[in-house]
């Protein structure tokens, strides 16, 4: 689904109606359609020129911290609880869950709060089930965690190569999304967007490694937090703080009047829903960059405490998005000369239906506060794109060189290899980013989640907690449902028939998201392949489970801080 | 520091703890599971109820403090889990590990 700058009402509505095949693909995909370029906004390049010149500062600060391949995975082990929170929350808080969610609320209400709402449930997950665990038993990938009492080659093969898959989809899904962005928000070319995406992050990552990518992420989510607290806080502001004075404002001017304030057409057939919910709830706890974040605390208390502070600053986040959209509503509606293409509503506001709070940031804040929003958009790629060269980079140099074909490899090779990854994926992301410049990637990010709670988090979870899981089992099954998500989302209508162009009604997969089978097919196939498994290596396998147990669930033994 | 974890091992307090804080956990996640869960198949069977006004001449519906609701409701569970953790929890295990040192 695609939001033209030219699309009427009438389009928006069966757009909005195709958010139930799109799945949540579009709150999260980083796809902003393709966006008419606007005119050049200098107060929004100095701003984000602010932001590059002092995080370019930090980053020689951190480059002087980052001597060992420790350091450069997880800046030393030396990030708070607190500090880690933020930088969580940053990853996650990427422009399109800004810009989409407020969108789809501008255009559909409440649905969009049953969006944010998706987006908040895996971390719960994560608390009770991982966190502690993965700090205990890992050191620096989450295949440190999951290969920790099985053979080393296959496990890492399997976790570098979908940790590289859902980079990768991921990363597509957030250099076009910049792109796009550019040409609204800067009024610059889509390719400049590319090139300064990739060498500015290649910059945090080469240079800085986890100290400087950490750091980034901390600074731009300080100003997402400040920028969205402000907007919403202007928005209640001119209704007396009372929300039920806005909602009253909203059903008055909104073409849909009384039907925002109740659920609308997004869900239709219960089984996607339950599969969207899955693919959310446990895609977070599998997703490479996210996971890679608890090994940059010093223990387990502090990785408890960094995903307490990521889910209190995210959901405080989505409650923002909710009011910042009915913001929208109330302030543009109103005045179609300033936001909507051509001055009427018809044809749509300007730059697209995710610009909505974009818009309302001038409405709001004058042209100043629109730079500053436009520049955070922005950053907000830089940073969630640094996050994800440096997880693909790890795999890369600690699953597959280190630990894979060269076992003696030093700290120094094993840095050497890490930087050299960096600049190749760097180098891809430019590229891909360009070569997917005019399709359609909203299928993307939910595929990245799909395939991380159907191959990474069934493998680290029976590989933790299931004593009679085997090397087999888990590659296999890993192998399996990682597979399975990638082809089944091929054949469902939103890859089918929405990108690879074959008729209506062809899609051989017939929901929106593949989860609820490739996650169960994942589980079944693991513990199936393990307990048929009956070699040698298998039997080792299972004896070392009660000294892996002690050390996931006390802490003994586990990578201290600066000992990494 | 292998009579350390052989010592550990053999302390049935150990497993007592594990088996009680798995347990916690589960309960945890069933928990946040059935509170989204729960409000997905509200929208999915219960639509226009979530709809209804809060009060006689009001627009905000019931639906909007449900699911700010579970936001906030999320966040609360994740505190409470690691509030118990960080101190109960932490300070047994410390307490098991400490009476295999000696």
């Amino acid at each position: 689904m695609r939001l033209r700058s030219n699309m009427n009402i009438k389009h928006l509505l069966a757009a909005v109606a195709a958010l139930a095949v799109a799945g949540g693909a579009i709150a999260a995909g980083a796809d902003l359609g393709q966006a008419t370029k606007q005119a050049t906004n200098w107060t929004a390049i100095a701003m984000f020129g602010i932001f590059v010149a002092g995080t370019l500062y930090i980053t020689k600060w951190a480059a002087g911290k980052t001597k060992t391949a420790a350091d450069f995975y997880t800046a030393g082990g030396g990030i708070t609880g607190f500090q880690n929170g933020l930088a969580i929350a940053g990853d996650y808080m990427s422009a399109a869950s800004f810009l989409g969610i407020s969108g789809l609320v501008f255009a559909n209400g409440f649905d969009g709060l049953i969006f944010s709402i998706g987006w908040l449930v895996g971390w719960p997950i994560i608390t009770f089930l991982m966190a502690e665990r993965l700090r205990n038993l890992g050191k620096f990938t989450f295949a440190d965690v999951a290969s920790y009492r099985f053979a080393q080659a296959p496990v890492r093969i399997f976790a570098a190569t979908s940790t590289l898959v859902v980079v990768a989809f991921y990363m597509i899904a957030q250099m076009v999304g910049a792109g796009q962005l550019i040409k609204v928000l800067f009024g610059l070319e889509y390719m400049y967007a590319e090139i300064l995406v990739g060498a500015i992050m290649m910059m945090y990552v080469l240079f800085g490694g986890m100290t400087a990518t950490t750091w980034v992420q901390i600074i731009k989510a300080c100003m997402l937090l400040f920028g969205a607290t402000f907007m919403a806080g202007a928005v209640l502001m001119q209704f007396g703080f009372s929300p039920e004075a806005l909602f009253t404002k909203a059903t008055e001017v909104h073409s849909k009047k009384d039907a925002i304030m109740a659920p609308g057409a997004l869900i239709k057939d219960p089984v996607s829903a339950i599969s969207v919910g899955m693919a959310l709830m446990f895609g977070t706890a599998g997703l490479p960059h996210i996971l890679m974040r608890f090994f940059t605390v010093p223990n387990a208390k502090e990785a408890r405490k960094s995903v307490a502070w990521a889910t209190t600053w995210i959901g405080y986040f989505y409650i923002l998005t909710f009011i910042i959209g009915f913001g929208a509503i109330t302030n543009l509606i109103q005045n179609p000369g300033d936001f909507y293409v051509g001055g009427e509503i018809a044809n749509g506001l300007k730059g697209g239906g995710n610009m909505a709070a974009v818009h309302l940031s001038k409405a709001v804040g004058g042209d100043l506060f629109l730079g500053f929003i436009s520049a955070v958009a922005f950053a907000t790629i830089l940073a969630v794109v640094a996050g994800l060269t440096l997880s693909g980079a790890s795999a890369v140099s600690h699953d597959l060189y280190a630990s894979v074909f060269n076992k003696k490899a030093t700290s120094d090779q094993e840095l050497r290899v890490s930087k050299i990854a960096t600049l190749c994926l760097g180098v891809l992301a430019i590229v891909l980013g360009i070569a997917f410049e005019k399709e359609n990637v909203a299928y993307m990010v939910m595929l990245a989640f799909t395939i991380a709670c159907s191959g990474n988090f069934p493998v680290l979870f029976m590989s933790v907690l299931w004593k009679n899981c085997t090397t087999r089992g888990a590659v296999v099954g890993g192998f399996t449902g990682l597979i399975l998500a990638v082809v089944l989302t091929i054949g469902s209508a939103s890859v089918w028939e929405a990108v690879i162009g074959n008729p209506k009604g062809s899609a051989w997969f017939p929901y929106n998201s593949a989860a609820i089978f490739s996650m169960t097919a994942a589980f079944f196939t693991i513990w199936l392949v393990s307990i048929l498994d009956n070699s040698a290596q298998a039997k080792k396998e299972r004896a070392l489970y009660p000294a892996q147990q002690l050390r996931s669930e006390t802490g003994l033994g586990a990578a201290g801080a600066s000992g990494h | 520091m292998q009579n350390v974890l052989d010592r550990v091992t053999a302390n049935p307090k150990f497993h007592e703890f594990v088996a009680m804080r798995s347990r916690y956990s589960i309960i945890m996640t069933i928990i946040s599971a059935a509170a989204y869960y729960g409000f997905i198949l509200l929208v999915a069977f219960q639509g226009p109820w979530l709809g209804t006004k809060l009060g006689p001449g009001m627009t905000t519906s019931i639906g909007v403090p449900i699911g700010v609701g579970v936001i906030v409701f999320t966040i609360i569970l994740t505190w409470i889990y690691v509030r118990r953790a960080n101190s109960e929890f932490d300070s047994t295990n410390e307490a098991i590990i400490h009476e295999a040192q000696k």
